[in-house]
C-alpha cells in the first residue's frame, strides 16, 4: 500500500471515528437504553403513545397497520387497543384536537411524533420524559429542565409524581451568584416507583424510535446479505482481474 | 507441459473466470433492479385510497339508484322493483351476452340471471364498456321498442339493460363490469371485496 | 491489394456490417475501449475517474424514481419524502441511494482532484481536460445545492437562506440578485419549485453533457499515470505503447473490482448507517421547515464545509464571500500556477512534497471546522489554515520553480 494511501485510511478512519460520536443533543443525556428489537417494550410503548400522548400530539406519517405487522399484533388488537379515533387500518395516526384549539390552549401546536426519535434523538426524549419539575410561576404548573418554558403540561404525572429541581449556588470571580443544575428531588409520589417509570419512559421512547423509521430492522437484515454477495462478487472478480493482467510483463 | 499447454489451461480458466462474473454480476444487476421496478406498484397510500368502500342501503327505496366512487370508479347501487326483476329475462335474445359468458365482466358469484349477490340489488361500474362513458338511467318501460328499463349511454348510443347486460346493435362490445362487493349486512354493501373474503 | 484501409478490421457481413454502414459502432469501439491504451502502472489514485461516473449514474437513476413520488411544493414536499421513505415499496431504499450517493459523490471527487494534484495531470497538453473537470466540480456543487433544498427539512430552508444571501454582499446589485434566484421575497413554494427544475433537469444535462466532454478530451490527448511520462512517446513495432495496455480487457476488469469494493462501502453505508452520525443525513433535516425557528447550528453539508469556513473566517460580508469565492476558482488556475518542470510528485523536490501535505492537511481542518460552531478557538484556526490553503496556490508559481526534481525515468515503474 503506498504512503499517500496510508495516510488516507488514517485520515477516513478519524473522522469515521468522530462522527460516530457526533450525536445529537448537547448537554449531559442519561442513556436511553433502548433495545429496538425487543417486540414486548415496543407494544407497551404503542399503548402509552396512543393512551397518554395521541391526544395532542399525532403521529401523521404512521400507519396503524405497519406497526401491527412489525409488532405482531393482529387488526383486531390494533382496533381494540390502539385504535381509538381510527376506523381502518390503514388510517395514519391523527389527533382529533383542532389545530386552531390546539394554539388557543397551549400558545402553540403540539408537534407531530413520527420523526422525533431522529431529529432529537431518543435519548433526549427519555431525559425529556423524565425532565418535568414544579415551576409554580408557569400556567401548567411545572416546567421542563430539557425544554425550559414549554407549554406541555406533565402528562404524565399520576405515574411519576412530581419532583422539583435544586440548584446549587455560588459565587464566581466577580461575585455573581450563579445557580447550577444539581439534579431532582422527588415531591410527591406517583403510581409507579422510580423503576417502574423508568421502564415506561424507555418503553415509550423505545417505541418514538421505532416509529421514526419502520424499516430499521429490515433494512439492517437486508445489508447482511447484500454485503455477502458483494464479498462473493470481489473474489471472483479479483481471481478474473488477476488472470487478465497475468501475461502484462513489468 | 509445453508453453501451449501452459497457454490453454490460462485461456479456459480466463474463459471460465468471465462468465462466473458475468453471470455473478448480472444476477446482481437483477436483484437490483427489482426495487426500482417494484416502487412503481401502487403504494401504501394508493391501497389506502383504493380501500372497499362501504354503502349504505338501508334507506333505498325499490326503483332508487345511489352512485359512489370505489377506486375514481363511477358504481351504481340499484334497488331493483319487482316489475323489472319480473321482466330480466324477457330480451335475452336481444343481448350480445346474457348468460355472462365473458368471464372478465363480472365475479364468478354474479355470473347469473341477475348478475348480483342479492336479486334485489344490482352493483354496477357506471363504465360503458365501448370507450368509458358514464351510462345514464333510463327505467321507463317503454314496450312498443321492447325497452324493459335499463342504461343509455349517451356518447354513441349503446344501451345495456336492468342487469348490466349489452343490446345487440350497440357499440359496445361487452356487458357492464360488476365489481367485486359482498353484504356485510342486509343494510350494508361493501363494494371492493369479494364474498368470502375477511 | 486493394483493401480499402478504413475497412481493415470490421465485421465484413451480417447485422454488424449493416449497423456498421450507418454508424460507427466498430470503430468507436476500438479507438475508445478495446484498443484505447492506458499505462499498465495505474494505482489506487486512478480509481476515482470510473466510480465518479458510477456514482453518477447511481444519482441519476435513483433520483429519476425519487422524482416519481416526490411533490416539489413547500406544502407536500417534506410528506412526499416521507411518503417514499414509508408508503412507497423499495422507497426508503431509494431515498437512501441518492442522500449516500451525493456524499459519496463529493468524497470521489475530491480524491479524483486530489490524484491530478499528485501526479500533475492537469499540466500541458491536458489543461483543457482539467478546466472541463472543474467545471463539472462547479456544477456538481449547484446540482447539491438545489437539490439539498427539496426535502424542505430545516437545514434545507435555513442553509439556502445563508447561502443564497451571500450574493447580496455583492455591491449595488447584491440585493436584486437575491430576490432574483429566490424569485420571490424570501425562500418560499417559488423557490423550490425552480430549485427542482435546476435540479432534476438543467444541471443533471449539463452534467452529463460536461462529463461526456471530459472522456472525449481525456480520449485525445491519452491518460496520464502515476510517472507523469507519456506513454505514447515509446511504441512497439506495431503502433502500441510499450507501457500501455488496453482499456478492455485490462482496466475493465480492473476497474470492476475497484467498483466492487466501492459497492461494498456504498452499501454498508446505505444499510448500516444512512444517517452517518448525521453527516449524511443532519438530524436537523428530519424537523420540517420552519420559517420561524432557525436551527441553533446552520452549517452547510460536510462538503461545502472547507469553503464555508474560509466564509466565516473571515470577518467582513463581501470580502469573506469573495474569498470563499475564490477558494473555490482557485484550483481552475493550477495548470499555469505550476512551474514544474515533472508532473508526477515521485519526481518532486521535498519543497512540493510538504507544500501538498500542508493543503491537503489545511483542507481536511477547514472542512472539520466548518462543521464547529463559530467560537473564538475555532475561527482562529480557520484563518490559519485558510490563509496556508491560498498561500499553496498563490505561492506556488515561486516554490515549484525552485524545487528540485529528480530524472524522470523513460519507462513507467511497474512491479505487478
Amino acid at each position: 500500500m503506498g504512503k499517500s494511501m496510508k495516510v488516507l485510511f488514517a485520515v477516513t478512519a478519524t473522522f469515521v471515528c468522530m462522527s460516530a460520536f457526533a450525536s445529537g443533543g448537547g448537554e449531559d443525556l442519561e442513556k436511553s437504553e433502548i433495545d429496538p428489537g425487543n417486540i414486548n417494550s415496543l407494544q407497551r410503548g404503542a399503548r402509552n403513545f396512543m393512551n397518554y400522548c395521541s391526544g395532542c400530539h399525532s403521529a401523521k406519517y404512521v400507519r396503524f397497520n405497519t406497526i401491527g405487522k412489525y409488532l405482531e399484533l393482529s387488526d383486531k388488537q390494533l382496533i381494540d387497543n390502539l385504535m381509538f379515533n381510527a376506523e381502518k387500518t390503514f388510517e395514519t395516526i391523527n389527533v382529533s384536537m383542532r389545530s386552531g384549539d390546539a394554539r388557543k390552549w397551549f400558545g402553540t401546536l403540539p408537534p407531530d411524533m413520527s420523526l422525533m426519535g431522529r431529529s432529537i434523538g431518543a435519548d433526549y426524549i427519555f431525559n425529556f420524559l423524565k425532565g418535568f419539575y414544579i415551576d409554580p410561576d408557569s400556567p401548567t404548573g411545572v416546567d421542563n429542565h430539557f425544554l425550559p418554558g414549554t407549554s406541555m403540561p406533565h402528562v404524565l404525572w399520576e405515574l411519576q409524581g412530581y419532583q422539583n429541581a435544586i440548584y446549587d449556588s455560588h459565587e464566581d470571580a466577580e461575585g455573581n451568584v450563579i445557580r447550577e443544575f444539581a439534579g431532582m428531588e422527588p415531591a410527591t409520589a406517583g403510581l409507579m416507583s422510580a423503576d417502574e417509570y423508568d421502564e415506561f419512559v424507555r418503553d415509550t421512547t423505545n417505541f418514538l424510535a421505532y416509529i421514526a423509521e419502520p424499516i430499521r430492522s429490515e433494512r439492517r437484515k437486508l445489508g447482511v446479505w447484500v454485503m455477502m454477495y458483494l464479498i462473493f462478487f470481489l473474489i471472483i472478480a479479483s481471481m478474473l482481474k488477476n488472470q487478465i493482467w497475468k501475461d502484462v510483463k513489468k | 507441459m509445453t508453453d501451449d499447454d501452459l497457454d490453454q489451461i490460462d485461456r479456459n480458466r480466463r474463459h471460465f473466470l468471465a462468465i462466473a462474473t458475468a453471470v455473478t454480476g448480472l444476477v446482481g444487476a437483477g436483484v437490483a433492479i427489482y426495487p426500482f421496478l417494484a416502487s412503481l406498484k401502487p403504494s401504501a397510500r394508493a391501497q389506502a385510497l383504493g380501500a372497499p368502500v362501504e354503502v349504505s342501503i338501508g334507506s333505498l327505496e325499490p326503483g332508487e339508484m345511489v352512485r359512489v366512487l370505489w377506486r375514481g370508479k363511477l358504481v351504481f347501487v340499484l334497488r331493483r322493483t319487482e316489475e323489472m326483476l319480473k321482466h330480466l329475462g324477457d330480451n335475452l335474445d336481444m343481448l350480445k351476452d346474457p348468460n355472462s359468458e365473458v368471464v372478465e365482466q363480472q365475479p364468478e358469484y354474479a355470473a347469473n340471471a341477475t348478475r348480483s349477490v342479492k336479486p334485489e340489488y344490482l352493483v354496477v361500474e357506471g363504465s360503458c364498456t365501448h370507450l368509458g362513458c358514464a351510462p345514464i338511467e333510463d327505467f321507463e318501460v317503454r314496450p312498443a321498442d321492447h325497452w324493459t328499463g335499463g342504461f343509455f349511454c349517451p356518447c354513441h348510443g349503446s344501451k345495456f339493460d336492468l342487469a348490466g347486460r349489452v343490446y345487440n346493435g350497440v357499440p359496445a362490445p361487452t356487458n357492464l363490469r360488476i365489481p367485486p362487493h359482498r353484504f356485510v349486512r342486509d343494510d350494508l354493501v361493501l363494494i371492493g371485496q369479494d364474498a368470502g373474503a375477511a | 491489394m486493394s483493401r480499402i484501409e478504413s475497412e481493415v478490421g470490421k465485421p465484413k457481413g451480417g447485422l454488424m456490417k449493416w449497423i456498421d454502414d450507418r454508424f460507427p459502432f466498430t470503430e468507436t469501439m476500438k479507438y475508445h475501449v478495446t484498443e484505447y491504451y492506458a499505462s499498465k502502472n495505474f494505482n489506487f489514485w486512478y480509481v476515482f475517474g470510473v466510480l465518479a461516473f458510477v456514482v453518477l449514474i447511481i444519482q441519476l437513476l435513483s433520483g429519476i424514481f425519487l422524482t416519481m413520488n416526490y411533490k416539489p411544493s413547500s406544502a407536500e414536499a417534506f410528506a412526499s419524502v416521507e411518503y417514499i421513505m414509508r408508503d412507497v415499496e423499495w422507497g426508503w431504499l431509494i431515498r437512501y441511494m441518492h442522500s449516500t450517493g451525493a456524499s459519496f459523490f463529493f468524497i470521489v471527487v475530491y480524491l479524483h482532484m486530489f490524484r491530478a494534484m499528485l501526479y500533475g495531470s492537469y499540466k500541458k497538453p491536458r489543461e483543457l481536460l482539467w478546466i472541463i473537470g472543474m467545471m463539472i466540480f462547479f456544477v456538481l456543487f449547484a446540482e447539491a445545492f438545489s437539490g439539498y433544498l427539496l426535502p424542505w427539512g430545516q437545514m434545507s430552508y435555513w442553509g439556502a437562506q445563508v447561502i443564497i444571501s451571500l450574493f447580496g454582499a455583492i455591491p449595488v446589485v447584491g440585493d436584486g440578485i437575491v430576490e432574483f434566484i429566490r424569485g420571490d421575497y424570501s425562500i418560499s413554494d417559488i423557490t423550490l419549485n425552480r430549485f427542482f427544475a435546476l435540479h432534476v433537469i438543467a444541471l443533471p444535462l449539463a452534467l452529463i453533457g460536461l462529463v461526456f466532454v471530459h472522456i472525449v478530451a481525456l480520449h485525445e490527448v491519452g491518460s496520464s499515470n502515476p510517472d507523469g511520462i507519456e506513454i505514447k512517446k515509446k511504441k512497439g513495432s506495431d503502433g502500441i505503447p510499450l507501457d500501455g495496455v488496453a482499456f478492455h480487457p485490462y482496466h475493465t476488469s480492473k476497474d470492476l473490482v475497484a467498483i466492487i469494493i466501492f459497492l461494498m462501502l456504498f452499501c454498508a453505508v446505505i444499510f448500516f448507517a444512512p444517517e452517518m452520525g448525521g453527516y449524511f443525513l443532519e438530524y436537523a433535516n428530519f424537523e420540517p421547515a420552519n420559517l420561524m425557528a432557525t436551527p441553533e447550528h446552520i452549517a452547510p453539508v460536510w462538503y461545502f464545509t472547507p469553503f464555508y469556513s474560509i466564509l466565516r473566517a473571515v470577518p467582513d460580508k463581501l470580502w469573506g464571500a469573495m474569498l470563499m469565492g475564490g477558494s473555490v476558482l482557485l484550483p481552475m488556475f493550477l495548470p499555469w500556477l505550476d512551474r514544474s518542470r515533472v508532473r508526477s510528485i515521485r519526481y518532486r523536490g521535498w519543497i512540493y512534497k510538504s507544500a501538498l501535505t500542508c493543503f491537503a492537511i489545511s483542507f481536511i481542518a477547514l472542512g472539520w471546522l466548518g462543521t464547529q460552531p463559530a467560537e473564538a478557538v475555532y475561527v482562529l484556526a480557520a484563518r490559519f489554515f485558510g490563509i496556508i490553503y491560498f498561500a499553496f496556490f498563490l505561492l506556488m508559481p515561486y516554490y515549484t520553480a525552485i524545487d528540485k526534481t529528480k530524472p524522470v525515468p523513460d519507462r513507467v515503474v511497474y512491479h505487478g
